[in-house]
């Protein structure tokens, strides 16, 4: 954040006279808020450190060219990272093909197209989907998705499109896979994607649809050529943060991804995300310094991810911004 | 020999006079709420119509409802029928982005959209389909000349338009509305928002366009009227009060309540 433009309250002089009630008022209140920005502040940092030190400690004890191998015996010192790497990273990608054009087209409508009548209850459904425990979405990604994967998706799919994409292949069919931790945290994402995304294309002035219907444009090439683009921007940083929220998510991928240590090739095999790995092995931890080095590593992971995505984002942003003038 | 319910249907889709734009028992509805009370009027072809009244008295609206963008506004309710050239663009056969196409508006308040000059006066041609870059040239050089933006601006056409100042990005959006090929012109008080001198530009503007353009023009500025109109139309309260041709109605008004408004009675 650039405080080059604004006016800090360690410089501003402005305001009431500081010897009246209001002026006492006025700077203890700007005060209270630099404290609460500050801790926040310091309270990322110390995550921040916490991690970069274990990180270290892990490389000091030489584990780091272990990280890419997929080999996971904390008894025999072998830590390798790659099998939980690469099950974020699938149930991610899952996660985002589904809720990304979901997401996407759900905005569109809420923004552009749907009655006005229609649009508070859909919204505060769809808010409602935002404020379920993710326990309760593992409860039923558990209940249905799993049964629903082993009996029905994985014979139909597996049998048709596996026997020409491995990417379909039934290799193991436990229903605890890819596919149903991808499905529910697809679900778990929507709301972001939805509410970030319609936010946005909601601010895009009515003025500039005006020009575009006035001119003779439907309401798509209206939507199409002047609130995405406009929007875009938004849309962009929604996508983002729906991105780091699945990357990050633990609780209900944990229930369903089936916590098998391999390195997936398939939407039905079973997958161990980096945070289960985190959930599940904390208790054991403690009493070996190097087992608690390599998942505070595998937290160091996830932290660098979604800074640099949100790092990324604010870089493109900035720059759609800019071409949108 | 027609039956009876032809000739009604004949009847029905063709206006009783003649005129540009023909309006026929036109009501608007917001909700409960009454805007435009049967109005009933012909609009000349190529000459510069004033519509004049009090805030609230709904010109905006009635300028709305000549190319359907009224049915933006949620909540908007429309009877009675508007002929453009004997069309009623009402009839549900009828597209409004091609009623909108052919009746083009300008807005109170300029809103080039957040691209270039170029891009702009080209973003009409681009939606209805042309691509050539040559076309688009030639369109958008026309549409800047006729809007006597194009000595102003040739040489940055591919200036974000927002750098222009607030009386030549009026001019852009009437170079925009002017590149898809329109035959009618609305203006909705399109000087509200400018100097004395952007103004007097886009109104001697106003009276080089009625040549080719039929055009319609809110204003809440009397002498503007004055100025620029052949034809006014003066509404109170959502009723059609008095129109007819701008010597008769500004030097001998018949309407008690037109008197009072042109003293300066109410405003």
């Amino acid at each position: 954040m650039s405080l080059k433009n604004r006016s800090t309250f360690f410089t501003d002089r402005e305001g009431a006279n500081p010897r009246s009630l209001r002026g006492k008022i006025d700077k203890l209140s700007s005060c209270f808020l630099a404290i609460a920005s500050i801790s926040s502040i310091f309270v990322v940092s110390t995550i921040a450190a916490l991690l970069l030190y274990n990180f270290m400690k892990f490389c000091e004890q030489g584990f780091l060219p272990s990280i890419l191998s997929d080999v996971w015996l904390p008894s025999k010192g072998e830590y390798g990272l790659l099998p939980f790497i690469a099950g974020t990273l699938w149930i991610t990608a899952v996660a985002m093909t589904i809720s990304l054009p979901l997401g996407f087209l759900t905005a569109i409508f809420m923004a552009e197209y749907i009655p006005r009548k229609m649009h508070s209850p859909i919204k505060s459904l769809i808010e409602l989907l935002a404020g379920i425990p993710s326990v309760v979405y593992g409860m039923w990604g558990l209940m249905v998705l799993v049964p629903l994967v082993r009996d029905q998706l994985a014979p139909l799919i597996g049998g048709s499109l596996g026997k020409v994409f491995p990417l379909f292949r039934v290799n193991v069919n436990i229903g605890f896979s890819i596919l149903a931790a991808g499905i529910v945290l697809s679900i778990m994402v929507l709301p972001i994607m939805i509410s970030t995304s319609e936010e946005v294309m909601r601010a895009v002035p009515m003025e500039y649809r005006e020009a575009a219907l006035a001119l003779g444009a439907t309401r798509w090439q209206a939507t199409k050529t002047v609130v995405l683009r406009l929007a875009s921007p938004g849309i962009f940083a929604g996508i983002i943060l729906s991105f780091c929220r699945a990357f990050g998510e633990t609780m209900a991928v944990l229930m369903v991804a089936g916590n098998v240590i391999t390195v997936p090739s398939s939407l039905f095999d079973p997958a161990y995300p980096l945070t289960a790995l985190i959930a599940n092995h904390l208790p054991e931890m403690i009493s070996i310094p190097s087992y608690a080095y390599a998942l505070l590593t595998a937290g160091f992971i996830l932290f660098v991810v979604t800074f640099s995505f949100n790092v990324i984002a604010r870089l493109v942003v900035r720059r759609l911004k800019r071409m949108g003038q | 020999m027609l039956s009876s319910k032809s000739l009604k249907n004949l009847q029905h889709s063709r206006p009783s006079v003649q005129g540009k734009i023909v309006v026929e028992n036109l009501n608007v509805y917001f909700g409960k709420h009454h805007v435009l009370k049967n109005l009933s009027i012909a609009i000349p072809d190529r000459q510069v119509t004033a519509i004049i009244g009090p805030s609230g008295c709904g010109k905006t609206t009635f300028l709305r409802s000549l190319n359907r963008m009224i049915e933006l506004v949620d909540g908007a309710k429309v009877t009675g029928k508007v002929f453009l050239d004997g069309l009623n663009i009402y009839s549900p056969k009828v597209d409004s982005s091609d009623i909108r196409r052919r009746v083009g508006m300008v807005f109170q308040k300029p809103n080039p959209l957040p691209m270039s000059i170029y891009d702009n006066v080209a973003f009409g041609p681009r939606i209805h389909g042309i691509r050539n870059k040559k076309v688009l040239d030639k369109l958008v050089e026309e549409s800047l000349k006729a809007a006597g933006l194009w000595d102003e601006v040739k040489n940055r056409l591919k200036d974000p338009a927002v750098s222009l100042s607030g009386g030549q990005q009026q001019r852009l959006c009437i170079a925009r509305a002017l590149a898809v090929n329109p035959e009618v012109l609305l203006m909705d008080e399109p000087t509200a928002s400018l100097d004395p001198i952007s103004s007097a530009k886009i109104e001697s503007l106003i009276r080089e366009l009625k040549r080719k353009y039929t055009i319609i023009v809110v204003t809440h500025n009397l002498q503007q009227a004055m100025r620029i109109a052949d034809y006014v139309v003066f509404l109170f309260m959502g009723e059609l009060i008095e129109h007819g041709a701008a010597d008769e109605i500004f030097t001998s008004p018949r309407n008690t309540k037109t008197i009072e408004y042109l003293r300066g009675a109410f405003s």
